[in-house]
């Protein structure tokens, strides 16, 4: 398995002098293709950097980001666009879907702006709503959409065109218990095609999803699960009626 | 009280013998809490004692099987209709290692909330990991206690967070107060 995206000896700083803070320090972590990685900490440790400079939303102080084998320190600002819209998808807690576009149109209408011809990126943006399960609801305006079937269009504009790295903050942010699973399995189910997912969470439910938790603390990785092994009672087949 | 309210409800189900109510139950259970068959005879002796089910006597040759009583039958929708004590709580292991940790030469309070959380997520990745399979989806007795864990487990990791938090503010509050704490010492030498 080879590494779709790494974090190399990574720095951010924030500020100077007396307001400098140091978002992240010295972060390295590789995450695997078709490998769902949560980062979990409290507010402030740098979840939320480590996602940003994965994206090529922010640039390291120092070190390096490689993302699908490219180093992203050495892009200039067009090149680096390029891969933040074509190999990279993102799922906010804020949707930001477009009110006045349905939500087929939320999906194709970038990879329209991306060049891409009217008629393909609409039949892109249908198939990927058939993989969340909201091909009926294509025709449907986000206002007539319920938070669940919201995220799915969201999740849906993020993995659209196959893009091999998903970038998620706290995804599930609102939604009941349940709809906060369904969006799990669709990140999981993404994994199985092979894309990565760094999943950023203080929820520890939601943690348990992946396949490997690393832990943030003040910018710095301080400790991460281990290969799987849990209470010798778990390991046991459950038996069935 | 669980076990024996758990018997009864498996045989107002229809009468049994010992080493089936076992397995039904550990079936129920998805193996979490094994019982043994002496576990399960002191139990129905028990309760035959108190009249809630009887012996079915059937010959030398067969296994002595039991049936739920009337009186039985009231125990238990009894026990389905109240709620379950959550006081005084059961002892906990996580609980006790960290009030015992507290202020302890060569424990670092902090590294043994590490550790634990750490274990707990690791739990956590197990449980959901039963949970992805999908075996739950199709029962819902299985469906409701792998759920029950899950949440156990979350909560702990919230209290071990909770705890560090405090910690933290504890360990600041306490440097602070040194901070403007006159200092001994200074004062005796400029004497």
């Amino acid at each position: 398995m080879t590494a779709l995206v790494e974090w190399d000896d990574v720095t951010k700083v924030f500020g100077s002098g007396h307001v400098q803070v140091d978002a992240l320090s010295h972060v390295s972590l590789q995450a695997l293709r078709g490998e769902l990685v949560a980062v979990m900490g409290p507010s402030g440790s740098g979840k939320s950097t480590m996602l940003s400079v994965a994206g090529g939303l922010d640039r390291p102080t120092s070190g390096r980001v490689v993302v699908d084998g490219e180093d992203l320190s050495t892009m200039g600002a067009a090149e680096l666009a390029l891969v933040r819209r074509r190999r990279v998808g993102y799922v906010f807690q804020q949707l930001n879907l477009i009110d006045g576009l349905t939500a087929e149109e939320n999906i194709s209408l970038p990879l329209e702006l991306d060049g891409m011809s009217g008629r393909r990126a609409r039949s892109a943006a249908r198939t990927t709503l058939a993989l969340v399960e909201m091909r009926d609801l294509a025709g449907r305006f986000p206002e007539e959409l319920s938070g669940g079937e919201q995220q799915r269009v969201a999740i849906a504009r993020a993995v659209v065109g196959d893009r091999a790295l998903l970038l998620a903050d706290e995804p599930t942010g609102a939604l009941d218990s349940s709809t906060g699973e369904a969006v799990l399995r669709l990140l999981r189910a993404q994994c199985d095609r092979g894309a990565c997912v760094i999943l950023v969470t203080h929820d520890a439910r939601l943690a348990g999803w992946a396949d490997r938790v690393v832990f943030l603390r003040d910018g710095r990785i301080v400790d991460q699960t281990g290969p799987r092994s849990g209470p010798e009672v778990l390991l046991r087949e459950p038996a069935r009626r | 009280m669980s076990i024996a309210m758990s018997v009864l409800a498996i045989l107002e189900e229809g009468p049994t013998y010992g080493l089936r109510l076992k397995n039904a139950f550990e079936d129920r259970t998805a193996q979490m809490w094994p019982l043994n068959v002496g576990q399960v005879y002191s139990t129905l002796r028990r309760l035959e004692r108190d009249g809630l089910v009887h012996g079915l006597e059937e010959g030398p040759e067969a296994r002595k099987r039991y049936e739920i009583t009337p009186a039985g039958r009231d125990a238990l929708r009894s026990w389905f209709d109240t709620p379950t004590r959550m006081l005084p709580p059961a002892r906990d292991e996580l609980v006790l290692k960290l009030v015992m940790a507290v202020d302890r030469d060569g424990v670092h309070l902090a590294e043994v909330i590490q550790a634990e959380r750490r274990g707990a997520v690791e739990t956590l990745q197990e449980l959901t990991l039963m949970k992805r399979d999908g075996s739950a989806d199709s029962d819902l007795g299985w469906a409701l206690l792998l759920d029950s864990l899950i949440f156990q487990t979350e909560a702990r990791v919230r209290w071990l967070d909770d705890s560090e938090a405090r910690l933290a503010r504890h360990l600041s509050a306490g440097t602070a107060a040194r901070a403007h704490r006159p200092v001994p010492e200074a004062e005796e030498v400029r004497r």
